[in-house]
């Protein structure tokens, strides 16, 4: 059964991709796919692993005679090439790939060796490391839509018809800024007869300040934002402020090349300020470990190439982190192009081990400024404590020698005394050691008679000391919960980088490397003094780069059409997808570069397209045709992210607090969830305040524990970079929508609205399918919910005990004017429609 | 096979196809239970069939974390107890990884306890362990095990995922997705985890049974022994079986009738997965309930229900074997005698020994024994060099493990450390040697069990791993 399925799904793509049957043979589209998954292992770039000094991913290298006088490739007589003899050969010395690869070509693949080597063996360079070009399109068309179309129409496919006003509303509001439309956009949308009614309405969501939440929630993952340092204790660090930094760069279309230098080299800007600083926080993301017995070289080496992935996944879409050991087997990326790439960060001034530092102060003006009103004051209480301190030595030495002289007896030891025997005995210390020689008296022995003094004899100074402690305490108290971010600093003394043999940190027999830019991707790059970040930034958003501004389309087209253009979404490499729209991928890519790196526009022009507004209804023949909507002769349907399950949920019950930005926030979790957690043990605390429904990306991310309802929908632990997110569907997921108390308050406080909407069930049923779904219940809907709801009424009212119970979950309060067992059966209701497949779903 | 290849598939076949769901979502409108049986999402895993014929159906792993002396367990070493107190030979210890005694003086420690000789075969262990010892022909004792890593946090990263690095899915993932599971209600992946009674409990991240780059459904799922015993298991307050139920059915009936509108395979598995969601409402607390146990099986294991330790966690395991679950891995921490090894390990040896026996005699008793691989073993050994006097730091050159069950040759000792119980000097196994024996004893060749990620071909095994036939029986 299930192979047979897989059998023709796999025709079905085989028979979307063969318009090689037609036209010539394309060494990207058709040959270097099969090349790079089966024999670049062996016959690739990487010289250590190469076997029999043959080398397929070059065009001369493969064409030349091997030792045995054999030629792999003769272009234009396959009879004559060695490559086509062994892949046909019945011989199993002979067979490539051998059998040990576990590796096999079908008949079908070695047929189309064949016929490119007929064809004359042509190689081109891999697509993404070559400049993409901007394919000339009509000026009347939307440009997505006539690249999309001019696909389709050689695949003989046609656009799906455009989906109806509320699904657009819903889809546009979930992908832009990640909240459910409200009914009466919605109505004002559908009723909208403008032509440019679709324009208006994205352009109201694009001013939104939501949409840099929306917007954030996948940068983040890709530069793996965690408010913990990951390893072993997994304890704190301050990076919030980069948070708001990333909502912020999105809500005020901050240029991407700009984002880009912010983060990467923000320090060292010719006009850094704080903003730019607070960019550079990126650089510190990595994870970092307090563990006693760490090797301070182990963790420079872990986070050296911890810094390298990360750039790699987040600007090149290059799985670099396999050069940390070895070449790369599949693309040109060297180990050198790794220790050098990871010596771009080599000045950055950071401890390896131990706890993060606080970091620098983020705070908004005005608390800057009352701090600095503190510190004044407390610098003038200082200073006036000081000038008391001295004019008290005259007095102090007075009284010395006027208990030496007999003429003051202290009142401890006088002879109607009442003190207890401690503070006699404190006396006559005093005593004993006012009668030593002065130049005897040692520091702390001088304290304890001044302590004595200043408490008993003259308590002036004393009173003023506990005056600027306390002044100091509320200066502390103030200033702890200011946002703090670790952010970068350059030193001149820098870390020597060197190539790890193997990646094995303990071998320092490997070349001292300075940092250089890929040898594979920057090809006129000289260097005449030592290069910098800022230098790796500007490059990488140079209009010349190939990658960058690929990459960052690929992923967005993710967010807005399910899947991207290029499948592998974090590898635009050899062992990537070549792009079945190219012309698209790369038209997007320029017109980024070109319109200065506007996010905005790119986003404006994806999500005003046809192909974006096509309906994502899929028939039986086209999701057999093209179950991953490749072709994109529909929208993709899939459930929203973890995230935003949890703010739709949010804003459905009227719960959602909408404040954008600041520290992270702790909505419900289950007792004892941290109890392995260690070094110190921990309880997470639910917010008892309105932080409890904030949004889902301001929850506090424990690496080794995030939060399981974010978890359970897969949001990553963001311990590594991730660019595609798994979108699971698991048992999990249920147990949440179902339990959580975040969703059962929901569902309670969402029921509250229903009730006090007034009306029969019908009415209220009614209502409550607008605000979560936006559109009217079906009256077959209607018949189920109020068989449910009629049975739970009857249920509650019998057993008013268990309704108290349920709907008091959650620290929002209830509402005393519903009755228990209404509320209980209407939070029964809406329990239903927050768990529905409809509402977690983007059509 | 591609990730995205591959749920595509299930969903597909689960769709299998949305019109004869459509059919049944009707129907059940009157008779929500007729939903129930058409929608078991079980997985059966990507291995039609296996690669080799296997011993074992289901793995227990016995972690020991922390990192337990071999020193005062497993491997016996009088030439250390002569040298107490000598400096460590520099030939021995130069340019291998140290911990915490970076730029100390590398000092002898002799162990703290008495060895003795239990069973037919002989094998030498600490006298702290005769439980373990009276089944010590049912186990192989491997003195040999090498680890790449020597903090905890990456140490436990590499013997569960084959790597350091973050992401990479757990070996029990790794076996579920490979092999499905055979529970219909329980998940295939069970972690339980477990306190010792020396306070030195190393944290344990969540990553550990993480299913990596795998889709979530492969990740292990914690039972716990407070609270929810699953995340999120029991219903809200106020709500009973009977009206989760509704709510439930509810859901699945108005889910099956939008998708009879739109076709969307999608809310075929949305359906399998509350149904699971709700029967694991019941089936885990049941699984959790060992009062039912017969009084001389929880004497045999020395536990009391709800006591949450490492001794309940065993009787645990054995009732997850039972229910088909595919591999169950118990965490038991409190190993890590930087200080105090000696009364340290008095403590542990309270906690695990009888509990270990049990474990093999109860699986003996039920016939299971033999088709079930038990794995006990820590994320690396310990020095036998003393750290303050009276502890250990931590070590990965040489340390020991034992394996039984499931095609396991029982009563053998495999491989060797030097004779200070420095390094591993004879038929060294390292965690991948490890993980492609167990594999292999699974029925699978570790080079074929392969997903796509980030350009690679990924194993388990990484680049390396051979299969160790001297401890297969």
């Amino acid at each position: 059964m299930k192979s047979s399925i897989i059998f023709s799904v796999t025709l079905g793509l085989a028979t979307l991709n063969a318009q090689g049957a037609q036209g010539k043979l394309r060494f990207n589209r058709d040959i270097r796919p099969l090349m790079s998954d089966t024999c670049f292992h062996c016959h690739g770039p990487d010289a250590k692993a190469r076997k029999a000094e043959l080398r397929l991913d070059i065009r001369e290298e493969a064409l030349k005679p091997a030792k045995s006088g054999a030629v792999p490739i003769v272009p234009g007589k396959p009879g004559e090439s060695e490559v086509v003899k062994r892949l046909f050969t019945s011989d199993k010395d002979d067979l490539m790939p051998p059998e040990e690869s576990h590796k096999t070509f079908t008949q079908e693949q070695k047929e189309i060796f064949r016929r490119w080597i007929a064809e004359g063996a042509e190689y081109e360079a891999h697509w993404s490391f070559i400049k993409p070009v901007k394919a000339a399109v009509p000026a009347a068309a939307n440009p997505i839509d006539h690249l999309v179309r001019q696909r389709l129409q050689s695949l003989g496919l046609q656009m799906s018809p455009e989906a109806d006003r509320r699904t657009l509303a819903r889809r546009l509001s979930m992908d832009l800024v990640g909240l459910p439309p409200k009914p009466e956009d919605v109505d004002a949308f559908t009723a909208d007869t403008s032509v440019d009614a679709c324009e208006k309405f994205v352009e109201k969501l694009l001013a939104s300040p939501h949409y840099g939440e929306r917007m954030a929630i996948g940068w983040l993952d890709v530069v793996r934002y965690a408010d913990t340092a990951g390893y072993h204790s997994d304890n704190p660090r301050n990076v919030a402020p980069y948070r708001d930094w990333v909502i912020a760069a999105f809500n005020h279309n901050k240029r991407y090349d700009r984002m880009t230098l912010e983060q990467i080299a923000g320090d060292l800007m010719p006009d850094a300020s704080l903003e730019t600083r607070v960019g550079s926080a990126f650089n510190r993301l990595l994870l970092s470990t307090e563990e006693g017995g760490a090797q301070a070289k182990d963790y420079e080496a872990r986070m050296l190439g911890d810094r390298v992935r990360a750039v790699g996944a987040v600007w090149l879409g290059q799985t670099l982190g396999c050069c940390q050991c070895h070449d790369h087997k599949f693309d040109p990326a060297t180990q050198r192009d790794f220790y050098s790439m990871g010596a771009f960060f080599a000045d950055i001034n950071e401890s390896i081990l131990g706890r993060r530092e606080e970091g620098i102060l983020v705070a908004p003006h005005q608390d800057e400024a009352k701090l600095k009103e503190f510190d004044d004051l407390l610098a003038d209480a200082k200073r006036k404590l000081e000038d008391l301190r001295k004019e008290m030595e005259g007095p102090l030495k007075q009284w010395g020698a006027d208990v030496l002289s007999d003429k003051i007896v202290l009142p401890e030891l006088a002879a109607d005394s009442k003190a207890g025997e401690p503070d006699k005995k404190r006396a006559l210390q005093v005593v004993a050691l006012l009668k030593k020689e002065n130049s005897k008296i040692q520091p702390k022995e001088q304290e304890i008679i001044e302590k004595y003094f200043f408490e008993k004899v003259d308590t002036k100074y004393e009173a003023g000391r506990k005056m600027l402690a306390e002044s100091k305490r509320q200066r502390d108290e103030f200033y702890k919960p200011l946002p703090k971010c670790i952010v970068t600093t350059h030193t001149n003394s820098l870390r020597t980088v060197r190539i790890l043999p193997r990646g094995n940190w303990q071998d320092e027999t490997g070349e001292i490397v300075k940092p250089a830019l890929p040898a594979y991707l920057a090809h006129d790059a000289k260097a005449e003094r030592d290069l910098t970040r800022l230098d790796l930034a500007k490059w990488l958003v140079s209009r010349e780069h190939p990658l960058t501004a690929r990459v960052f389309v690929n992923r967005l087209w993710k967010q807005f059409f399910g899947m991207g253009l290029s499948k592998v979404i974090d590898d635009l490499g050899a062992q990537g997808e070549l792009p079945p729209n190219q012309e698209l991928l790369d038209w997007l890519a320029c017109e980024f570069m070109d319109s200065g790196w506007d996010v905005k526009h790119l986003v404006r022009l994806m999500v005003t397209s046809a192909t974006y507004k096509e309906s994502s209804n899929a028939s039986h023949e086209m999701l057999a045709r093209d179950p991953y909507n490749r072709e994109l002769a529909r929208q993709s349907r899939f459930r929203v992210d973890a995230e935003l399950v949890r703010d739709n949920a949010l804003a459905i019950s009227g719960l959602l607090n909408p404040k954008i930005g600041g520290p992270s926030v702790k909505p419900y979790q289950p007792p004892g969830y941290w109890e392995n957690l260690n070094f110190p043990t921990r309880e997470w605390e639910n917010d008892k305040n309105e932080n409890q429904w904030r949004r889902g990306l301001y929850t506090w991310w424990q690496r080794s524990y995030l939060h399981p309802a974010m978890a359970a929908f897969d949001a990553p632990s963001r311990e590594e970079s991730c660019a595609d997110r798994n979108r699971s569907n698991i048992p999990q997921q249920a147990l949440v929508l179902l339990n959580d108390p975040t969703f059962v308050e929901a569902a309670r406080a969402f029921a509250t609205r229903i009730i006090q909407q007034g009306g029969d069930a019908n009415a209220r049923l009614a209502w409550a399918w607008r605000q979560a779904l936006s559109r009217a219940p079906r009256s077959d809907e209607l018949e189920t919910m109020k068989a449910l709801l009629n049975k739970h009424l009857d249920e509650f009212t019998k057993d008013e005990a268990a309704a108290a119970l349920l709907v008091k979950t959650g620290i929002s309060p209830v509402k005393p004017e519903i009755k228990a067992a209404e509320l209980a059966a209407w939070t029964n209701a809406a329990r239903v429609i927050l768990n529905l497949h409809e509402t977690v779903t983007r059509y | 096979m591609n990730l995205s290849t591959l749920s595509m598939n299930r969903r597909l076949m689960l769709g299998r196809s949305a019109q004869g769901l459509g059919g049944i979502a009707l129907a059940s409108l009157l008779e929500p239970h007729l939903l129930r049986a058409a929608n078991k999402d079980l997985w059966p895993g990507v291995i039609t069939k296996r690669h080799v014929p296997p011993k074992a159906k289901r793995v227990i792993w016995l972690t020991m974390a922390g990192g337990p002396s071999h020193l005062e367990t497993l491997d016996f070493k009088p030439k250390l107890a002569e040298m107490n107190g000598k400096p460590m030979p520099e030939s021995m210890t130069k340019g291998k990884q140290i911990a915490q005694l970076q730029g100390n003086k590398l000092m002898c420690f002799g162990p703290q306890h008495g060895f003795k000789r239990f069973g037919k075969s002989g094998a030498e262990i600490c006298e702290l362990f005769p439980q373990i010892g009276s089944v010590v022909d049912d186990i192989c004792i491997v003195r040999s095990m090498t680890s790449e890593a020597i903090n905890h946090d990456p140490a436990h990263m590499f013997i569960n995922t084959g790597s350091q690095i973050a992401g990479r899915p757990s070996m029990g993932s790794w076996l579920t997705y490979g092999l499905g599971t055979e529970s219909t209600d329980l998940p295939g992946f069970v972690v339980l985890t477990s306190l010792g009674k020396g306070g030195q409990n190393q944290p344990i991240a969540a990553r550990q049974w993480s299913s990596g780059f795998l889709p979530s459904r492969f990740q292990g799922v914690h039972m716990r022994g407070k609270g929810d015993p699953v995340l999120y298991l029991n219903s809200p307050a106020g709500i009973t079986r009977e009206r989760q139920k509704d709510v439930v059915d509810t859901v699945n009936v108005l889910n099956a009738k939008l998708d009879t509108l739109v076709g969307d395979p999608e809310i075929a598995t949305r359906i399998a997965q509350y149904e699971m969601a709700f029967q694991m409402q019941a089936s885990v607390p049941e699984l959790m309930d060992i009062t039912k146990e017969s009084p001389s099986t929880l004497e045999l294991y020395g536990c009391k229900p709800g006591d949450g330790s490492f001794a309940s966690n065993c009787l645990l395991a054995r009732r997850l074997a039972e229910r088909g679950v595919r591999f169950i891995q118990l965490y038991h921490k409190d190993w890590d005698h930087h200080g105090g090894v000696k009364e340290g390990i008095k403590f542990k040896a309270e906690e695990i020994d009888r509990a270990c026996m049990a474990l093999i005699t109860d699986l003996k008793q039920r016939g299971m024994f033999e088709d079930t691989l038990i794995v006990w073993a820590g994320e690396f050994g310990r020095t036998p060099m003393s750290q303050g006097g009276n502890g250990r730091d931590h070590h990965n050159a040489g340390f020991s493990i034992w394996l039984a069950g499931g095609g396991i040759k029982g009563g053998v000792s495999y491989g060797a450390t030097d004779e200070l119980g420095y390094s591993a000097v004879q038929d060294a196994m390292d965690v991948h040697d490890l993980h492609a024996t167990m594999l292999h004893l699974l029925g699978i060749d570790h080079k074929q069990l392969t997903v796509k990620f980030q350009g690679l071909d990924m194993r388990l095994t990484g680049i390396a791993g051979k299969l160790v036939k001297g401890i297969i029986a």
